[in-house]
């Protein structure tokens, strides 16, 4: 299948008092038409950050994208600038993105009807009242119910889970071909996050688009991912299909974090096995594995320098200087 | 032991906590916030009671309305048997010695302007349980507090900003141990830290109940963790509690519908797992708790409601022996 957007050693810094932050440190990914990507870590691992900056929304300054490309349907679109007439019919209109906290990303002077009938009206130059009706079909469409009287509400008015399916209808109403959705069902409940992640999934039958999961929880992208990428301190650790995680994952750091948390389906009695340590701090950063101060395998570790992703089988890369073949659980087993 | 698990430290009876909601110059009081509405359950000394649920369901008001926090507007709570739900102010204080409180926020937990140690032996001073004019009595308990915790004795000097999220968390646990308390609740005390820093609290907490007999409520809204840590697990929805079991029932077995719904939502790391469970998405959101749905409050995102379902609030009842659910279809 043709890769959507492809993107190669992208390279975001900030220059903070403390010193130079790598807050994205090279790192090359891709997306397939109509497919849905789980880009999975921490707070501060830098997957928000990767994400604003294919779509150029680093302030600068203190950030800056310093290198790499992010090609579009065969544009790459750190070419284009900031904030020139390209970027912005992309952003919203090829590329939309949902953020975690609705309340926040939505105006809360406007009215939701305005806010989306503004948007059809910029991007596809829909006449007023076309735009209208369509802002009323958008709302149906994510299950907003009476939608042609609340579309004249204002935010505060509608729920957490509500306020959520307004800016999926935001993000699919000018029929983009990638959706980004950035932690889009933390701030909401277990059995919100179960009817948004299932409204986005239809999302991506429906309307041709692919969609860029971005979050802490390895199960939502369990669920609904096919391919999944790990950051941990600025670079992908470990990508591969969904098995390839979940079942067969490899690098220690994945290990690590599907042993620490809790399962539902477990047969208990066991004790979690925590990943000792903190995650570090991305301040001048020295060139090593960023996970070596946490890594059990620490004194088997051979090698210097930063570990290149290498390929272990047909999807799974991981950047890891050691050659488990395939034993890197033994150590959480204990 | 086993005489001793059977010994039940607290108890709340038809517990209730409405908010007046007021209008006007006057405050005159024009309806009632029903957060926490005829809840009943018993913890046993040395197990951990979880009580899952989502935001607004109340989960918090159960536990403030158990530490005397609020007054609750009905009901009653036994703590060693002792009926404390409406003792005065005065006689709260030496109580909540032994009831302690660990919070979600480890930022907002913690006096910004007071160093760690001072933090952590601030209850010692207050329930005179170190002599006034010891202070190597003091300073030694604090630095035990802070080994019991997994912290370097040698920060007691240091202010809450210069610590981790989870080194924090690990002050306000050392905070809440430092009288000797008997019952913890521990309100969503993993929430706020990252994902692979859960785990080493979760353990912590663990750890500290095995060594030193406590006995826990432990709140929160993610019911894997909840299962993993309690031995009975109390689902609330809207006020209520639906179903108290214990944790292996309520994966293997559950009866509720809710609780069917709310264990569905919550995704398993394990894509071959994930598909082939079965995925419940409940309509709607979660009424308000000011004019809640008439009779079962669930019924109206319920997928078995039946129109009796509107009739009257269904009460507990025995399934089995360690099993209560609130339901007429069940």
């Amino acid at each position: 299948m043709a890769a959507l957007l492809k993107v190669r050693n992208l390279k975001t810094q900030f220059r903070t008092e403390g010193g130079l932050v790598k807050a994205v440190d090279g790192i090359s990914y891709h997306v397939d038409e109509q497919e849905i990507i789980g880009l999975v870590g921490e707070s501060g691992c830098g997957k928000s950050v990767s994400q604003l900056s294919t779509l150029q929304l680093i302030p600068n300054p203190p950030g800056e994208v310093v290198d790499g490309e992010v090609i579009f349907e065969g544009k790459d679109l750190l070419k284009f600038g900031a904030n020139g007439e390209k970027m912005r019919s992309v952003r919203g209109g090829k590329i939309s993105m949902i953020f975690q906290e609705p309340m926040t990303s939505l105006n809360p002077v406007l009215t939701v009807g305005e806010q989306l009938v503004e948007m059809l009206e910029l991007h596809l130059k829909m006449p007023r009242q076309a735009a209208e009706k369509r802002a009323v079909e958008l709302l149906e469409m994510v299950g907003i119910p009476d939608a042609s009287a609340r579309i004249d509400n204002y935010p505060h008015q509608f729920s957490g889970g509500m306020r959520q399916r307004i800016m999926i209808a935001m993000a699919i109403s000018c029929n983009p071909k990638l959706v980004i959705a950035d932690e889009p069902t933390t701030a909401v409940d277990v059995t919100t996050q179960a009817q948004l992640l299932e409204l986005m999934k239809d999302m991506v039958r429906r309307f041709n688009v692919s969609l860029i999961i971005v979050t802490h929880n390895l199960g939502v992208v369990a669920r609904y991912a096919q391919r999944i990428y790990v950051m941990y301190a600025g670079r992908i650790i470990e990508s591969g299909t969904s098995k390839d995680i979940f079942i067969d994952s490899y690098h220690p750091y994945t290990v690590g974090l599907l042993k620490s948390v809790p399962r539902l389906d477990e047969q208990r009695g066991k004790k979690l096995v925590p990943i000792s340590g903190l995650p570090p701090n991305l301040v001048n950063m020295p060139d090593i594995c960023a996970f070596r101060p946490r890594c059990p395998y620490a004194t088997q570790c051979p090698g210097e320098g930063y570990p290149e992703l290498r390929q272990i089988s047909d999807q799974h890369f991981v950047a890891c200087h050691i050659d488990f073949q395939g034993k890197s659980r033994e150590f959480y087993a204990k | 032991m086993n005489s001793m698990l059977n010994d039940i430290l607290l108890e709340a009876k038809n517990l209730k906590m409405y908010f007046p909601m007021t209008k006007g110059l006057l405050k005159r009081k024009v309806a009632d916030v029903k957060a926490v509405d005829g809840v009943s359950f018993k913890i046993k000394r040395g197990e951990t009671l979880g009580l899952v649920g989502e935001s607004g369901c109340g989960k918090t008001t159960v536990g403030r309305c158990l530490l005397r926090l609020y007054n609750p507007t009905a009901g009653q709570i036994y703590f060693e048997g002792e009926d404390i739900s409406k003792l005065p102010a005065n006689k709260i204080r030496p109580l909540r010695r032994k009831m302690q409180l660990i919070f979600q926020d480890p930022y907002g937990s913690l006096d910004p302007r007071q160093s760690a140690g001072s933090i952590v032996g601030e209850p010692l001073l207050i329930h005179h349980l170190v002599k006034t004019n010891s202070y190597g009595d003091y300073r030694r308990r604090v630095s035990e507090l802070f080994a019991t915790v997994g912290l370097d004795p040698s920060m007691v000097g240091r202010y809450p900003h210069e610590f981790s999220g989870g080194q924090r968390q690990r002050i306000g646990i050392a905070r809440a141990l430092s009288c000797d308390p008997s019952f913890i609740i521990c309100d969503e005390p993993i929430s706020a830290l990252d994902v692979s820093i859960q785990a080493q609290i979760i353990n912590l907490l663990q750890e500290l109940q095995e060594k030193l007999g406590l006995t826990y409520l432990f709140i929160a809204h993610d019911l894997s963790v909840v299962r993993h840590i309690s031995n009975r697990v109390a689902v609330m929805y809207l006020g209520h509690i639906v179903e108290i079991t214990n944790w292996r029932e309520l994966y293997d077995n559950p009866l509720h519908p809710y609780t069917k719904a709310l264990l569905s939502a919550v995704p398993i790391p394990d894509p071959v797992v994930e598909s082939s469970r079965e995925r419940i998405v409940l309509k709607g959101d979660v009424p308000s708790p000011i004019n809640p749905p008439p009779g079962c409050n669930f019924h109206p995102r319920c997928p078995i409601a039946i129109p009796d379902c509107r009739q009257a609030i269904p009460p507990l009842r025995f399934i089995s022996a360690d099993h209560e659910v609130a339901c007429i279809r069940v």
